[in-house]
C-alpha cells in the first residue's frame, strides 16, 4: 500500500476513534447527556403518573381514544424504515457512495424501532398486561400483525447493524480503545475477528443475505402499521392504499431523518472528509424522489375520496382541507412537501444547508401529518353527535418530548461506544477504487461494486 | 310460512357459506392458516370457534333487540336504569340521539351495543378479549382487556366507553364476583360496553332497558325461536320485523347487527346515519 493510503487510513482511524476515548466528550458531552437524561426521566415519571392516574390525565376521551402516542408510534415507526431499508437497497444496488453512511442510517433504525414501540406501551391502558399480547395472541388482529413484523424488523436490524460492526469493533479491540470495561465489551463483540479470507468472505455473503431479507421485512412493517387503520371501516381510513401510502410516507421521513442525523454528526464529530457534501445530493434527490411518490399518494388518496364525496369522507375532508384541520394539513402540505420538493429540486439550493433544511421541513410536516390520519378519522362524529376533541394534555407533550429525547439519548449513547462510521467498509471503498484504477478500461469490469464483494483478499 | 318469514326478516344471520365469501371469511382463511403454522394450537382452537358465524343451528338461545322508534320518546329511562344497574357513572351504555329520520321528522334513537355477528370490535382485538358468547352476544372480558382501544376504533356505532382513570364501584363491588356477563366491578384501563344483559337473560329476565321503558319500545328475544318481548305482549319476532318493515343500523358496512329497528313515523322511513 502506498504512503497516501495509510495515511488517510491513520486519519480515518483518528476520526473513527476519537469520540470513543475516554474523557473524549468533555464538559460539553456530559452536559449534553445530562440533560437528555433529564428529560426522558421527567417523561418517565409522566408515564408513571398516567398509569396510577389512568389515562384520564391525557386529552384522550371515548371519541378520540387515540392521540399523540398513536402519531409518535407511526412517525418513529417511519424514520425507522430509512435506515435499515436505505441501507439495504444501497447494498444491493453496490452503490459506492453509501460506505460512510450506512453505519448511522443503521443506528437510526434500531433506535427509532426502540422509541416507537415503547409509544405503544405508553398509549395502553393496562401496561401491566403486555405479555397477554403474546400469551393470548389473537392472529385475526392487525396488532398481532404489528407486533410479528415489528419484532422481526427489530431483530433483523440489530443483527444487520452488528454484521458490518464485527471487524470495526476488532480494530478497536486492537487499538485498545476504551479502557477496561468497553474494551471487554469490543472483544467479546468483535466474535475473534482476524480479517482472514475466510472470515470476510463469510461476512460478506452474511451482510448480502440479511441485505436482501431485511428489504421485504421492512415493507411489512410500515403496510401492517398502515393496516391498524386500514382495516376499520373508519371514514380516512377505510382505504386500499393505505399499506403502500404508508410504506412510501415512512422512506420519505426516514431518509430526512438520516439526512438530519448526518448533518448533526458530520458536524459534531468533524466527518466533513467523508460525509461529502455529495452525500447530501445523492440522498437529497432520493428525499425529493419519495417526495413526489408521497404527493402523488397523497393526490390519490385525497382526489378519490374528493370526487366521491361520500358523507363521511366528505365531512372529513372538509374538516382536513377547509375546517380545524386545514393549518395542519395545509402546514404538511405546503412546507412539509412542496418547498422540501423545490429546495430539493432546484439546483441553486442543492447545499448542504438547504438539503437538511428540507429534510427538518419534511420531519415536521410528517409528524403532523401522522396527526392529521389519526385524530380527525376519530373525532368524526359515526353517530349524531357533535365532533370529538382532543386537547393533550401535559403528560401527552412530556411524554412525546421525551420519545425525541430518548432518540437522541440513546444514539448519542450508541454513537459513545461505537463509531458511526464504518472503517473497514470505507477502506474496502479505497480498494475498489484502486481496483479499478489498475484496470485498463472501468467499463470491461461488470461493476467496481461487485468486485468488491468477490474480492476476497486484496493485498 | 313461519321458516320464510324468518328468512326474509333476516336473511343475514344466516352462515357465511351461504352468502358467499364475506370479508371475516376471507381474513380469516388467510391469517388463520398462518397462524396454524405458528402459533400453538390452543389459541388457534379458540380463534377458529369465535370467527366462525353464529347461526342459528345452535342449541341455545340467540338473543335479538328490537327497538320501536314509534314508541320511544327520549325520555332516556333505559339509559338510567342500565347506568343504575351496572354502576356505569357517566358511561352510556344505551345512549339516547335525538335524530331526524328520512322524512324529517325527529325520533329518539337509543343505542346499545348492536352485538354484530361480523363485529369489527371481535375482529381487531389483539388477545381475545372481545368475544361471542354461545348465545352470540358480544361480551368484555376485562381481566383480559389490554386496553388498546382498538376496538373503540373500530366499532361503527361508538358503543364503547373506557375506564379512563378509576371507575366508580358501587360499595360492596370490590368483593362481586366478576363475570364478562355481570362485568362488576370496573376496572381502570379497560373497555366497557352494553353485553345485552346477559346476567338477567341467563336467569330469563329482560335486560334493564328494556324493563325500565315506559313505553314498552324496547323488545328482547330470540332469533332461534323467533319469538320476542316487551314485558307486556310477546309475538313472533319474524311477524314484527316483517310487518314494521325492521331495519338495521349501517346495514350496508356489513357488520349484521342483531338490533333491529322499527321505523317510527309513516311507512319505513328510516334513520340514516352520517357514516
Amino acid at each position: 500500500m502506498s504512503a497516501t493510503t495509510d495515511d488517510r487510513r491513520e486519519r480515518l482511524l483518528e476520526r473513527a476513534e476519537a469520540p470513543l476515548r475516554p474523557h473524549a466528550w468533555g464538559v460539553k458531552g456530559r452536559l449534553l447527556v445530562g440533560g437528555l437524561a433529564l428529560v426522558v426521566a421527567w417523561g418517565i415519571f409522566a408515564w408513571i403518573w398516567q398509569v396510577s392516574h389512568g389515562l384520564a390525565v391525557t386529552g384522550l376521551n371515548d371519541h378520540v381514544s387515540w392521540g399523540f402516542y398513536l402519531t409518535n408510534f407511526v412517525f418513529f415507526i417511519g424514520i425507522s424504515h430509512a435506515g435499515t431499508l436505505v441501507s439495504a437497497i444501497l447494498r444491493l444496488t453496490h452503490a459506492e457512495w453509501r460506505r460512510p453512511i450506512t453505519r448511522l442510517a443503521e443506528m437510526i433504525t434500531v433506535v427509532a424501532l426502540i422509541v416507537g414501540a415503547s409509544m405503544v406501551v405508553a398509549d395502553m391502558g393496562r401496561p401491566d398486561r403486555l405479555q397477554f399480547v403474546l400469551l393470548h395472541a389473537h392472529l385475526r388482529s392487525p396488532i398481532l400483525w404489528d407486533v410479528l413484523s415489528i419484532g422481526t424488523y427489530v431483530a433483523g436490524s440489530l443483527l444487520y447493524l452488528y454484521l458490518p460492526l464485527v471487524p470495526d469493533l476488532a480494530i478497536l479491540r486492537d487499538g485498545g480503545i476504551g479502557g477496561k470495561w468497553r474494551g471487554r465489551l469490543y472483544s467479546a463483540l468483535s466474535l475473534r475477528w482476524q480479517g482472514v479470507p475466510e472470515q470476510r468472505r463469510l461476512l460478506v455473503r452474511a451482510i448480502g443475505v440479511m441485505a436482501v431479507v431485511i428489504v421485504p421485512v421492512a415493507v411489512s412493517v410500515h403496510t401492517v402499521v398502515s393496516w391498524i387503520f386500514g382495516m376499520t371501516l373508519r371514514s380516512g381510513w377505510n382505504s386500499t392504499i393505505f399499506g403502500p401510502y404508508f410504506v412510501v410516507g415512512a422512506i420519505f421521513s426516514g431518509i430526512a431523518g438520516i439526512i438530519v442525523v448526518m448533518a448533526i454528526f458530520r458536524r459534531a464529530y468533524h466527518l466533513q472528509e467523508y460525509i461529502t457534501e455529495q452525500h447530501f445530493k445523492y440522498l437529497g434527490s432520493l428525499l425529493m424522489v419519495l417526495g413526489i411518490l408521497y404527493a402523488y399518494f397523497t393526490l390519490s388518496e385525497y382526489a378519490t375520496a374528493g370526487f366521491k364525496m361520500e358523507v363521511g369522507e366528505a365531512t372529513l375532508l372538509q374538516a382536513l382541507l377547509l375546517g380545524q384541520y386545514a393549518p395542519y394539513f395545509w402546514f404538511f402540505a405546503i412546507f412539509g412537501l412542496i418547498v422540501p420538493i423545490v429546495l430539493l429540486a432546484v439546483p441553486r439550493t442543492r447545499t448542504v444547508k438547504w438539503i437538511v433544511t428540507a429534510a427538518v421541513l419534511v420531519n415536521l410536516g410528517m409528524w403532523l401529518k401522522r396527526f392529521v390520519i389519526v385524530i380527525p378519522s376519530l373525532a368524526i362524529p359515526v353517530m349524531p353527535y357533535e365532533w370529538g376533541t382532543y386537547r393533550p394534555t401535559w403528560v401527552e407533550w412530556s411524554i412525546t418530548v421525551a420519545a425525541f429525547a430518548a432518540f437522541a439519548l440513546v444514539f448519542v449513547i450508541f454513537a459513545r461506544v461505537f463509531p458511526v462510521i464504518s472503517v473497514w467498509e470505507v477502506e474496502e471503498g479505497w480498494e475498489v477504487e484502486e481496483a479499478a484504477e489498475r484496470r485498463p478500461s472501468p467499463a470491461a469490469v461488470p461493476s467496481p461494486a461487485l468486485t468488491a464483494s468477490i474480492v476476497e483478499e486484496p493485498s | 310460512m313461519n321458516e320464510q318469514l324468518e328468512r326474509d326478516a333476516a336473511p343475514d344471520t344466516t352462515t357465511d357459506t351461504e352468502n358467499g365469501v364475506s370479508r371475516r371469511s376471507f381474513i380469516g382463511k388467510v391469517f388463520i392458516a398462518a397462524g396454524a403454522v405458528t402459533l400453538a394450537p390452543k389459541t388457534i382452537a379458540f380463534a377458529d370457534d369465535v370467527m366462525n358465524p353464529t347461526d342459528l343451528d345452535e342449541d341455545v338461545p340467540q338473543w335479538a333487540m328490537v327497538i320501536d322508534l314509534g314508541r320511544c320518546d327520549g325520555c332516556k329511562e333505559c339509559t338510567t336504569a342500565c347506568q343504575e344497574a351496572h354502576s356505569t357513572g357517566d358511561q352510556e351504555w344505551i345512549k339516547v340521539f335525538e335524530v331526524e329520520d328520512e322524512a324529517g321528522n325527529t325520533v329518539f334513537l337509543p343505542r346499545p351495543c348492536m352485538s354484530c355477528e361480523n363485529a369489527p370490535c371481535l375482529n381487531v382485538c389483539p388477545v381475545g378479549a372481545t368475544f361471542r358468547n354461545e348465545n352470540g352476544t358480544v361480551l368484555v372480558d376485562h381481566e383480559r382487556c389490554i386496553g388498546c382501544r382498538f376496538c373503540m376504533a373500530a366499532c361503527p356505532y361508538d358503543a364503547r366507553s373506557f375506564n379512563w382513570g378509576e371507575p366508580v364501584n358501587p360499595p360492596g363491588a370490590t368483593f362481586a364476583d366478576y363475570t364478562p356477563e355481570l362485568p362488576v366491578p370496573h376496572r381502570k384501563g379497560t373497555v366497557d360496553k352494553c353485553m345485552f344483559c346477559a346476567h338477567n337473560s341467563a336467569e330469563g329476565e329482560l335486560p334493564e332497558c328494556a324493563q325500565a321503558c315506559p313505553m314498552s319500545a324496547i323488545w328482547f328475544g330470540d332469533l332461534k325461536a323467533d319469538v320476542v318481548t316487551n314485558g307486556l305482549e310477546t309475538v313472533q319476532l319474524s311477524w314484527l320485523l316483517t310487518t314494521r318493515n325492521a331495519y338495521r343500523l349501517k346495514e350496508e358496512l356489513g357488520t349484521r347487527p342483531r338490533v333491529w329497528y322499527l321505523p317510527g313515523h309513516g311507512e319505513g322511513a328510516k334513520v340514516v346515519l352520517p357514516q
